[in-house]
C-alpha cells in the first residue's frame, strides 16, 4: 500500500499543479521530496497526498523579508513507507494569504492558528482563526522579522 | 451503678460515648488509612507529628478548625451550612442501636435493623444537599451520581439482609447476635444450611456497604480526577472535615453491620463464656466486636488503596445486572432451604 | 472480552452547560483547559484552550547561535529531554554535516531509551491517577528513581538534561554505568511482570479502557498523532523504523502495535514499549564501541543555508527540528514539531458523545505533557 517516490513524483507532474518538484537527499535534508507549489495547489496537492495514504506532520510558517514573501511549509509523513514530503508555498508578504487545509485534514486547524498567531497569515475558509498559543487579544506576531530580535 | 442506670444520665452518657467514638475514630482511622496507604505504597506514611506520627490527627485537626468555612456567595447558604449536619447526624444515630457487646448498646430497639436501614438512607440527602447548595456544576453532577448510586445500591444491600430477616425472624441486632452464639459455625456467614450462598451474601452486602459509603473504588462522589472534590468541592475547612468524619463514621457503621449480620457481633465464636466471669465477659465480647469490625475496616483500606476507580455506569450495571439477580436468587434459595429444612 | 458498549448521548432536550476543566484541574495534568459543552454527563463538544504556559521557544532558537539554544530544547517536553536534545543536534549535524563518533550515537541511545522508560513510567503512573488508582504512582516512582540516579550520574541533572553536543555527547559514560544500567534492567523485569499481574490486568481498569475512546488509524492521519497513539491504532509508525536515525537500524526491537484503537491499546503499547527499550539498552551496551565520544566541530558553528529537518521517535511520538538556515550563526527560522500538540488536537473529535469519566481516561491516554504543546 505504501506509494513510491516515483509515483508521488508522477502525481505532481500534472501541469498546473506544481511549479517545481525537487528530490532531496533523506541523510541531507531529512525529507525526500521537496514540492513547491502556488497558494491554488496547496489544497489538490494535500488531496492527493491525503489519497496516497499520507498523514499531516506539521504546517509552519517563514519570514523571508529580504524577498518580501511569506512561506508556509507543509510537512507529511506516510506511516507505512520511509517517505517524507515537504509541500512550500509562497506569497506576497504585504497580503498573505493561502487556502486552508483544514477540510482535508482537520488537525491543520491548530497548525494554521499557530501560524497565523506567529505570522499573522490568513488563511482562506479556516473557520475558527483566533489565537491559540497566544493571548485572546494579542495584536502582535512574533516571528514577524521586522521587530527587533 | 445506680446513678449510671437513671435514663436520662445513661443517654447522655452513651451520647458522649458514641461522639467521642465516632470522633475519634475519625481522626485516627485518617491516621490508619494514611499509614495503611503509605505501607501499600513502599512509604512510611506520616512519621513527623509525634512518635510515629500519632498525633498527626490532633494536628490535621486543629488545621482544619483554624481554617475560615467560606460559603460561595452564590450558594444557598442555608443549606450548605446544613448539609454537613445532616450527614453525621445519621451515622451517629444509627451506632446508638449497635450492640458493642453484650448489654453495651446505647438504646436497643426492637426493630434496630430497621432503624439503621432508614437513618442510613439520609447520608444521601446530605450529600445531595451539599451538592446542590454549592452551585457548582461539579458538585451538582456529583450529587446526581450520588443519588443514582445509592438507589441503585440499597436495593441489593436490602435483598440480602431480607435473606438474612428470614432466617433470623427479628429485627432487634442483640437477638440477632444472640443467635449466633456457640462455635464460629454459627455465625450467620457459616450457616450454609440455611443459605448455601451465605459468603456470597456477604460480599454482596460487603460491596453495596462500600458503594454507600461511597468508598473507592466505588467514590463516584468524589471522583476527584473527574470532579475535582464533587458535592464537596466548595467545603472548606472543618465543613469539610465534617464530611470526612461522616465518610468514616458510616464504614464504622457498615462495618459493624457487617459483623452483626454475619460475623456474630461481639460472640467469641469458641463457644459461651464461663459465666463466673462476669462482667469481664461484656469487655471480652467488645474486644472481639472491634477486632472483627476493625479487619472489616481494613479490608476497606486495602481495596481503595489496590484498586482503581470504576467507571460510573461500570458501577450501575454491576448493581443492576449482576447484585441485584444474584441477591434475588439468593433470597429464593434461601427461602426454599427454610421452608424445606426449617 | 465483552462487546463494546454502546453508548447513546443523552435523548434529553438538548439542554446543555459549559464545563469549565482547568487550568487547574487535577486531570489536567499542568495547566491545560478544556471547555466542555456538556449534555448531562455526556461531552458534546470538548474544545482545549491551550497556550497557558507558551514560551516561544522557536522565537529564542532565533535569536540566539545555536548552541545557546540547547538547553531549552530539555524544557519543551521535560519529561523525554534526551529525545529533544537527539533532534535539535541531529538536525544541526544534518545541515553542518559533522560527523559523530560511533560511540557517541551508542551512548545516545542508551541515554534516549532509558529516558524513554522513565518518562512512560510517570505516564503510567499519572494515567492510572486519572482513573483513580493511587498506589501505583509510588511503584513507577521507585522505578523512575534508579533511571534519574543513572542519568544524573551521567548528565548532571535529573529532569531537563542537556547532555549531546553537535558532534557527540558532553563526557563519557563514567565507569560504572553499564554495570549499573544491566542491574537496573535486571531489576526492572519483574518489576514489570508485577505490573501486569496488579494493575493490567485488573479488571476495573481493564473495564474501563476497553473500547474506550477508539481512534481509527486515519484520524491519526488527519490529525498527524504518531507515537504510542498511532501505534495503538494498530499503524506500526515509528520514526526509529521509518527514518532510522543514530544507530537505531543495527538494533533488533520490535515495534509494538495494538490495532484495537481503544485507551487499552494505547496503554499496552506504552507498556511494551518499556520493554523494548529494555532490550535496545542491553543490545546498546553489548555492542557499545570504544573512541571518542565527541567529534571535532568548527568553534563558531554556522550552518549552510537551506532548510533541514530531523526526526526522532520521543516518548510521545514523532517530535521533528526544522531548521531554516541563511547562513548566520542564529538559525533563521526554528520549528519543533511537537507530539503532544498534534495528538490533543484529535481529542475534539474524538471525545465527542462520551461520558466525561470516559474522555478523561482518552485524554490521559494521550500522554500529554502540556509544555510540549504550548512551546
Amino acid at each position: 500500500m505504501s506509494p513510491t517516490l516515483d509515483q508521488i513524483r508522477e502525481h505532481f507532474s500534472g501541469p498546473g499543479l506544481a511549479l517545481s518538484v525537487t528530490p532531496t537527499e533523506h541523510a541531507a535534508k531529512g525529507y525526500h521530496l521537496d514540492v513547491s507549489v502556488a497558494p491554488a495547489g496547496i489544497v489538490p496537492a494535500a488531496q492527493a497526498l491525503y489519497a496516497l495514504g499520507f498523514g499531516l506532520d506539521a504546517i509552519t510558517g517563514v519570514d523571508w523579508i529580504a524577498q518580501n514573501e511569506m512561506e508556509v511549509v507543509y510537512d507529511y509523513f506516510h506511516p507505512a513507507s520511509p517517505l517524507r514530503i515537504v509541500v512550500r508555498s509562497r506569497a506576497p508578504r504585504d497580503n498573505p494569504e493561502f487556502p486552508t487545509l483544514s477540510d482535508v485534514f482537520p488537525g491543520a486547524r491548530w497548525h494554521e492558528r499557530e501560524t497565523h498567531d506567529f505570522f499573522g497569515i490568513r488563511f482562506a475558509g479556516h473557520p475558527n482563526l483566533i489565537p491559540l498559543l497566544l493571548p485572546e487579544d494579542a495584536d502582535y506576531h512574533p516571528l514577524r522579522k521586522e521587530g527587533a530580535p | 451503678m445506680s446513678l449510671l442506670s437513671t435514663e436520662p444520665l445513661r443517654l447522655l452518657a452513651s451520647l458522649l460515648l458514641i461522639i467521642a467514638f465516632v470522633g475519634l475514630n475519625a481522626a485516627y482511622l485518617v491516621l490508619a488509612e494514611r499509614k495503611g496507604a503509605g505501607r501499600f505504597q513502599n512509604r512510611p506514611g506520616p512519621n513527623e507529628a509525634g512518635y510515629g506520627g500519632w498525633l498527626q490527627p490532633v494536628a490535621d485537626v486543629l488545621k482544619l478548625i483554624s481554617k475560615q468555612i467560606m460559603v460561595p456567595p452564590e450558594s444557598d447558604r442555608l443549606l450548605f451550612r446544613m448539609a454537613p449536619l445532616v450527614v453525621l447526624t445519621p451515622a451517629m444515630m444509627c451506632l446508638a442501636v449497635v450492640p458493642f457487646s453484650d448489654t453495651l448498646v446505647a438504646r436497643n430497639v426492637n426493630v434496630g435493623l430497621l432503624m439503621v436501614f432508614s437513618f442510613g438512607s439520609i447520608n444521601v440527602m446530605a450529600i445531595l444537599l451539599s451538592g446542590w447548595a454549592s452551585r457548582n456544576k461539579y458538585a451538582i453532577m456529583s450529587a446526581a451520581r450520588v443519588v443514582s448510586q445509592n438507589v441503585a445500591y440499597e436495593i441489593p444491600m436490602l435483598l440480602v439482609v431480607i435473606t438474612l430477616l428470614m432466617s433470623t425472624g427479628t429485627l432487634d441486632l442483640s437477638e440477632i447476635i444472640k443467635q449466633q452464639a456457640g462455635g464460629f459455625w454459627h455465625w450467620n456467614f457459616f450457616r450454609l444450611d440455611v443459605n448455601p450462598l451465605a459468603p456470597v451474601t456477604f460480599v454482596i452486602f460487603f460491596i453495596c456497604m462500600l458503594a454507600e459509603a461511597n468508598r473507592a473504588p466505588f467514590d463516584m462522589a468524589e471522583a476527584e480526577s473527574e470532579l475535582v472534590a464533587g458535592a464537596f468541592t466548595e467545603y472548606a475547612g472543618m465543613g469539610f472535615g465534617v464530611f470526612f468524619m461522616a465518610e468514616y463514621a458510616n464504614i464504622v457503621l457498615g462495618c459493624s453491620l457487617a459483623t452483626v449480620l454475619f460475623f456474630g457481633g461481639w460472640q467469641t465464636g469458641l463457644g459461651a463464656l464461663p459465666a463466673s466471669w462476669g462482667a469481664w465477659k461484656v469487655l471480652i465480647g467488645l474486644g472481639f466486636f472491634l477486632a472483627k469490625m476493625y479487619a472489616l475496616v481494613f479490608t476497606v483500606i486495602w481495596v481503595r488503596w489496590t484498586f482503581p476507580r470504576t467507571q460510573f455506569y461500570g458501577l450501575l450495571n454491576l448493581s443492576w445486572k449482576i447484585l441485584i439477580p444474584i441477591s434475588l436468587f439468593t433470597l429464593l434459595l434461601s427461602s426454599v432451604m427454610i421452608k424445606l429444612f426449617a | 472480552m465483552s462487546a463494546p458498549l454502546k453508548i447513546e448521548p443523552a435523548t434529553g432536550s438538548g439542554e446543555t452547560f459549559v464545563l469549565n476543566l482547568g487550568p487547574q484541574h487535577p486531570a489536567a495534568h499542568g495547566v491545560l483547559r478544556v471547555k466542555m459543552t456538556m449534555d448531562g454527563e455526556y461531552v458534546m463538544r470538548a474544545e482545549p484552550v491551550i497556550g497557558y504556559i507558551h514560551r516561544m521557544h522557536e522565537k529564542m532558537g532565533e535569536n540566539r547561535p545555536l548552541a545557546h539554544f540547547l538547553p531549552n530544547t530539555g524544557r519543551v517536553d521535560y519529561l523525554s529531554a534526551l529525545h529533544y536534545n537527539h533532534a535539535f543536534v541531529g538536525a544541526v549535524e544534518r545541515a553542518a554535516k559533522l560527523e559523530v563518533p560511533p560511540r557517541a550515537e551508542f551512548i545516545r541511545v542508551i541515554t534516549s531509551e532509558l529516558n524513554r522508560i522513565s518518562s512512560h513510567l510517570v505516564w503510567w503512573s499519572a494515567f492510572l491517577l486519572d482513573l483513580g488508582g493511587f498506589t501505583p504512582l509510588l511503584y513507577a516512582f521507585d522505578d523512575r528513581e534508579k533511571i534519574l540516579d543513572l542519568l544524573e550520574g551521567l548528565t548532571g541533572s535529573r529532569l531537563t538534561y542537556c547532555y549531546f553536543r553537535f558532534g557527540g555527547v558532553v563526557e563519557d559514560l563514567d565507569p560504572g554505568f553499564a554495570e549499573r544500567t544491566r542491574k537496573f534492567i535486571a531489576e526492572m523485569r519483574p518489576r514489570l511482570k508485577m505490573y501486569r499481574q496488579l494493575v493490567t490486568d485488573n479488571i476495573i481498569l481493564r473495564k474501563r479502557l476497553e473500547h474506550i475512546g477508539p481512534i481509527s488509524p486515519d484520524l491519526c492521519l488527519k490529525y498527524g498523532a504518531t507515537g504510542p497513539v498511532i501505534r495503538g491504532s494498530g499503524v506500526s509508525y515509528d520514526v526509529r523504523r521509518a527514518e532510522p536515525y543514530s544507530v537505531y537500524s543495527q538494533l533488533d526491537f520490535d515495534v509494538p502495535t495494538f490495532p484495537e484503537s481503544d485507551s487499552m491499546a494505547r496503554y499496552l503499547v506504552r507498556m511494551e514499549e518499556i520493554v523494548q527499550s529494555l532490550r535496545i539498552v542491553e543490545q546498546a551496551l553489548d555492542k557499545l564501541p570504544d573512541g571518542p565520544v565527541l567529534g571535532k566541530v568548527p568553534r563558531v558553528l554556522k550552518l549552510p543555508p537551506g532548510d533541514y529537518c530531523y526526526a526522532v521517535e520521543a516518548a510521545r511520538g514523532r517530535h521533528m527540528v526544522r531548521i531554516v538556515s541563511d547562513g548566520k550563526e542564529a538559525a533563521y527560522r526554528l520549528k519543533l514539531r511537537t507530539p503532544s500538540f498534534s495528538n490533543l488536537s484529535l481529542f475534539e473529535e474524538a471525545s465527542k458523545g462520551m461520558l466525561l469519566a470516559d474522555a478523561l481516561a482518552l485524554m490521559g491516554s494521550l500522554d500529554l505533557v502540556i509544555p510540549d504543546i504550548d512551546r
